[in-house]
């Protein structure tokens, strides 16, 4: 087994995952997509944890799903505010961020 | 197929067919992986992306279980499938999104985010056959096991692990302010 | 190993390790009355003059140890650094040549900072047989120098702040930081608490009820832990950290009154001036960080510069950056601009900052770093060097715009330009102990007319204009007058008063009259350095004429200020009379039948002469004839300038300048061949040419030069719009200034009217951008990779 083949792996999804992030209009979909970013790290972590017989990576991967399950609930209820103050949760529409 | 040689104490290096039918079936996994998580992106239809999504997320807990780690691959089925995906779902739902497929999902300039993700993967493709071009996996390596996880969590990475207990308490408590209906 | 040399060394006192506390005190000043002084309800000088206080009593406590200490040195002929002592790498495996030159005992005091590892890496045998051989050698300087080989090496306490891999052999190098003391440092010391010390007391009288009070002592304390900070460093890096302190320190006490707009362009003027400066700075010190085997200590440096282990032209291109920040932030021409300009603000800082301690910090680094200076220019048996020459210029150039000023302050801020000048002129020369010499004298007279000034100013109506509010104010403040002519005397060379002895020996180490031998024949900057002590003479009588003769042409009563201004004034007096009795020729001494340890007493205090970090730098002969010339031209300036101004009293008692009545004088002026005259001539067409484009090629240059070369940009709006000469200059200052200030902010905020339609407010595009950029960001990084 290559270690390539999980590597590439990897950087398919990650870009996927960047496509979607970039393409969607979506909320939900949006935040799909970055989990779609997440386990593409992930895969990257238990990959590199398993070629140098290394516990931390699978243990980081571990703490990453943590933290993405609670970016998904901020980012959850972020867009149920958004969709809440605007009836959409298109996130194109959303600039309040104009300077 | 490792996973039935886990009560084994010291695994044999695998074999060569071992290896072929070990490989075979991760380039099937792959493959199913990046055909939905296209489909997911691609998609008109939300609940379609959720469940495609849902693929993608099985089949990386799948390619987990192959490079020995099945304590994340479990993790990622209870966690990312039991409930990120059902988070998400009731997301769907409570932004009365159609059930149905919709046309205004995508943005108008698509191209924008095909060209930069081809240039990324361009990129970390190039790099990683650059860095890793015929690095092996050595063919007698360990699954991790989950006692050694556990123990390496509360010994070497406790304090990892007590900032993401408290990341995740903040979390809940903004998602709770966020998205209270006051 | 050490125990060769510890037998009968002599220990430096603990003192010496405690130094660091007189910065630190006014650090902790500093914060004080920022963070507390208003909460705590406690004006601000209760703070500062105790901590000050304090400051200087540490620093006259290590200036005895230190006195003590080189004395013990000398008799016991041993030396001993501090730490342990070796020599680095290179000067353990190479011997420093310095010392092996029998001729010129020479102590080696770089202390070593890998003295362990010497024995683990099996270099030992070696280096003790380095180490014998050394001692050996020290046996026979002592036998030898009278007193040259027992100057103590400079006492250094370092911490290493990080460590970048450690050996630099490997690439890796420590950076330290911590106190060097040495006789420089010293009698710095010395004088920035003393001066600090006079002008805290006197600031509680002069700006009283100030709006900012708690603002302005803060940075006070400020400014002279930053100060005392720069003169204990002993790394370069160190240096440059409280040579920008002090910078930032000026930038705020010059825009003390910041909301007249001219106070804080001078203060904006003056700190972008030094930022020109300190790029020759940064390049400097980080080429000699590179070429002393990455390491920022001064004293490797020097050590290092002295035994040719860095080239020559490695050490001119350093010396030649360095010269830059000296140019800019000791006022050398073509960079002085900003000093008189400094003087928008209040008096007290012009005395401590701009007179008595910042603006020498440029001479400062040029005597820290003096191998490298020496060696790099190549002063010793030369004719001429940048150093000197830049002096050269600036001691005479300063000199004649001094002349035409009405503005009390600026007249002496022109002058402390030109005695900067003189000091760089010394250096360059190699007349090092001159140079400090007249540092500490200078910083002493200077400070005692610039509080002079304050103190005139305060009487009349907050004016410095001469001209227009001053006159005859002699009987109305005779405190002031006398401690004012004292000063005056001091700075234009009169004997015995202090400047004599430090100029007279700047002269002799000139090395061009007859007998004097000196590091070279240096005959233009003797020139100029003579032309420099007769105008010195001149235009401090002319200010003193117009100040304190004459009738008053102000209004209202002038009257004498209050102790806590005179007080100061008084015992600055007294240091300018008997501050040059400390470093008198030693002919001098034994001929007026004192004993002949007084003779050169700074000199050996305060020069390292002898040691390995110091080049070998020959002492010019003192000539009595010298002495007495440059006397007689000081004397006969003033006595010119004296006459003029009677003559013209005489006329009419409110005449302040030229009128058409004396304008007959001119062609005989003209036809007048001896320097004064054609200075005086000068002047006043250079007067003429500012107020209305009178001729005078001679003065049309200098002023073409002074105002049109440095601020060229508004050349054109000089030279047409303005009535008066002050307020082109101000005029094109500013202009300058604001068109560089005004072109920034409109290419900033072009840029950003750009930039701007970026900014949709819409997070894909933020994150396309940002995905795309860390593509091609990676993209480049593989490429160039």
């Amino acid at each position: 087994m290559y270690l390539n083949q999980f590597l590439f792996l990897s950087a398919v999804l990650f870009c996927i995952g960047v496509y979607g992030v970039l393409t969607r209009k979506n909320g939900v979909l949006v935040l799909m997509s970055i989990e779609l970013i997440l386990n593409a790290v992930n895969i990257n972590l238990v990959a590199f944890g398993a070629f140098n017989a290394d516990l931390g990576g699978q243990v980081f991967a571990l703490f990453i799903i943590a933290v993405a399950a609670a970016e998904v609930g901020v980012g959850l209820a972020i867009v149920l505010l958004i969709y809440r103050n605007r009836r959409s949760i298109d996130v194109t529409e959303a600039d309040l961020m104009k300077g | 197929m490792m996973s039935l040689l886990l009560f084994a104490q010291e695994i044999e290096p695998l074999t060569n067919t071992e290896q072929w039918v070990i490989n075979t079936f991760f380039y099937v996994i792959a493959l199913v992986t990046v055909v939905a998580a296209l489909k997911m992106v691609t998609t008109n239809n939300v609940v379609h992306a959720a469940l495609y999504l849902l693929i993608v997320l099985a089949a990386v807990a799948a390619v987990y279980i192959i490079l020995g780690a099945e304590f994340a691959a479990a993790t990622q089925v209870l966690v990312y499938i039991g409930a990120i995906l059902v988070l998400l779902l009731f997301g769907v739902m409570l932004t009365r999104a159609k059930i149905g497929s919709e046309d205004d999902l995508n943005y108008d300039q698509r191209w924008i985010g095909g060209l930069v993700s081809v240039v990324l993967f361009a990129v970390m493709g190039y790099s990683l056959w650059e860095g890793f071009e015929d690095t092996k996996l050595d063919p007698a390596f360990q699954p991790q096991r989950t006692g050694d996880v556990a123990e390496s969590i509360f010994t070497q990475y406790i304090v990892p692990f007590e900032a993401v207990s408290v990341l995740l308490l903040a979390a809940l408590i903004g998602a709770v302010v966020v998205a209270r209906r006051d | 190993m050490l125990s060769l040399f510890a037998a009968d060394a002599v220990s430096a006192p603990a003192i010496f390790d405690w130094v660091w506390l007189i910065p630190a005190i006014m650090a902790g000043s500093f914060l004080t009355i920022l963070l507390g002084s208003k909460r705590l309800k406690v004006p601000a000088h209760f703070i500062g003059i105790p901590a000050v206080i304090a400051c200087l009593v540490l620093a006259l406590v290590t200036a005895f140890s230190w006195i003590g200490y080189s004395s013990d040195v000398a008799h016991s002929g041993e030396v001993k650094s501090e730490e342990s002592f070796g020599g680095t790498a290179e000067t353990a495996g190479a011997p420093v040549p310095g010392f092996v030159d029998a001729g010129a005992p020479t102590v080696a005091c770089v202390e070593s900072k890998h003295g362990d590892d010497y024995d683990d890496d099996g270099d030992h045998d070696a280096f003790g047989a380095g180490e014998l051989a050394f001692s050996g050698e020290l046996e026979l300087a002592v036998e030898e120098g009278e007193g040259g080989g027992g100057t103590p090496c400079p006492v250094i306490n370092d911490v290493t702040w990080f460590s970048n891999g450690g050996d630099p052999e490997d690439g890796g190098s420590d950076i330290t930081v911590g106190t060097l003391v040495d006789g420089q440092s010293v009698m710095l010391l010395v004088v920035v608490t003393f001066i600090s010390t006079l002008v805290h007391i006197y600031s509680t009288d002069y700006v009283n009820g100030d709006r900012r009070y708690t603002h302005y002592f803060a940075f006070l304390s400020l400014f002279t832990a930053s100060m005392l900070f720069m003169v204990l460093s002993s790394s370069t890096i160190q240096l440059i950290v409280g040579w920008e302190l002090v910078g930032v320190c000026s930038f705020a006490l010059i825009g003390h009154w910041w909301e007249e707009k001219p106070n804080s362009d001078a203060a904006l003027k003056a700190f972008l001036t030094n930022r020109v400066g300190d790029i020759g700075l940064l390049i400097g010190m980080i080429i000699l960080y590179f070429a002393a085997g990455k390491t920022f200590d001064i004293t490797t440096i020097n050590t290092m510069a002295v035994s040719g282990e860095i080239s020559q032209n490695t050490l001119l291109v350093a010396g030649l950056c360095l010269m830059a920040a000296v140019m800019s932030k000791s006022g050398q021409f073509v960079l002085h601009t900003w000093l008189p300009d400094a003087m928008a603000g209040p008096t007290p800082v012009s005395a401590l900052i701009h007179a008595a301690t910042m603006v020498v910090a440029g001479v400062y680094l040029i005597g820290r770093l003096y191998a490298v200076f020496f060696i790099g220019f190549g002063i010793s048996g030369g004719t001429l060097n940048a150093m000197a020459l830049v002096g050269g210029i600036t001691c005479v150039g300063a000199g004649l715009l001094a002349f035409v000023q009405a503005d009390i302050k600026k007249v002496l801020a022109y002058s402390t330009v030109s005695q900067l000048g003189y000091m760089v002129l010394a250096l360059g020369v190699g007349a090092y102990t001159a140079g400090m010499f007249h540092l500490f004298t200078h910083a002493i007279f200077k400070a005692c007319l610039f509080l002079g000034a304050g103190s005139v100013s305060h009487a009349c109506h907050h004016s410095f204009d001469m001209k227009a509010d001053m006159g005859g104010l002699r009987k109305f403040m005779p405190k002031t007058f006398w401690t004012f002519v004292i000063a005056s005397g001091a700075l234009a060379g009169i004997p015995p008063l202090a400047g004599f002895w430090s100029k007279d020996e700047i002269l002799v180490g000139a090395g061009v009259w007859a007998g004097t031998d000196g590091n070279g024949t240096f005959t233009l900057p003797f020139i100029f350095g003579m032309m420099a002590a007769a105008m010195t003479a001149g235009y401090m009588t002319r200010v003193i004429w117009l100040t304190f003769f004459g009738d008053y042409r102000g209004h209202g009563v002038p009257h004498e200020s209050g102790p806590r201004i005179t007080t100061p004034l008084i015992i600055l007096a007294v240091g300018s009379v008997f501050a040059g009795f400390l470093n008198m020729p030693k002919p001098f001494v034994e001929k007026i039948g004192l004993p002949s340890s007084w003779g050169l007493w700074f000199e050996h205090q305060v020069e390292p002469a002898g040691i390995g970090s110091f080049p070998a730098i020959d002492h010019g002969k003192p000539s009595f004839s010298l002495a007495i010339v440059a006397t007689l031209l000081g004397l006969g300036a003033a006595f010119l300038v004296w006459n003029y101004y009677k003559a013209l009293y005489a006329k009419d008692h409110k005449a302040t300048e030229v009128t058409d009545g004396l304008m007959s004088k001119i062609p005989l002026l003209k036809a007048g061949h001896t320097m004064l005259t054609e200075k005086y001539y000068l002047d006043h067409l250079y007067t003429g040419a500012i107020a209305g484009g009178t001729k005078g090629p001679l003065a049309r240059a200098a002023y073409w030069f002074n105002q049109n070369v440095l601020d060229k940009t508004v050349d054109t709006a000089g030279k047409t719009a303005v009535a008066t000469g002050r307020f082109v200059y101000k005029y094109i200052d500013q202009g300058a200034i604001d068109g560089a200030v005004n072109a920034s902010g409109a290419s900033a905020s072009g840029g950003g009217q750009v930039l701007r339609r970026l900014q949709t407010g819409r997070v894909r595009q933020y994150a396309t951008l940002m995905f795309g950029a860390a593509a091609l960001m990676a993209a480049v990084f593989i490429v160039a990779i």
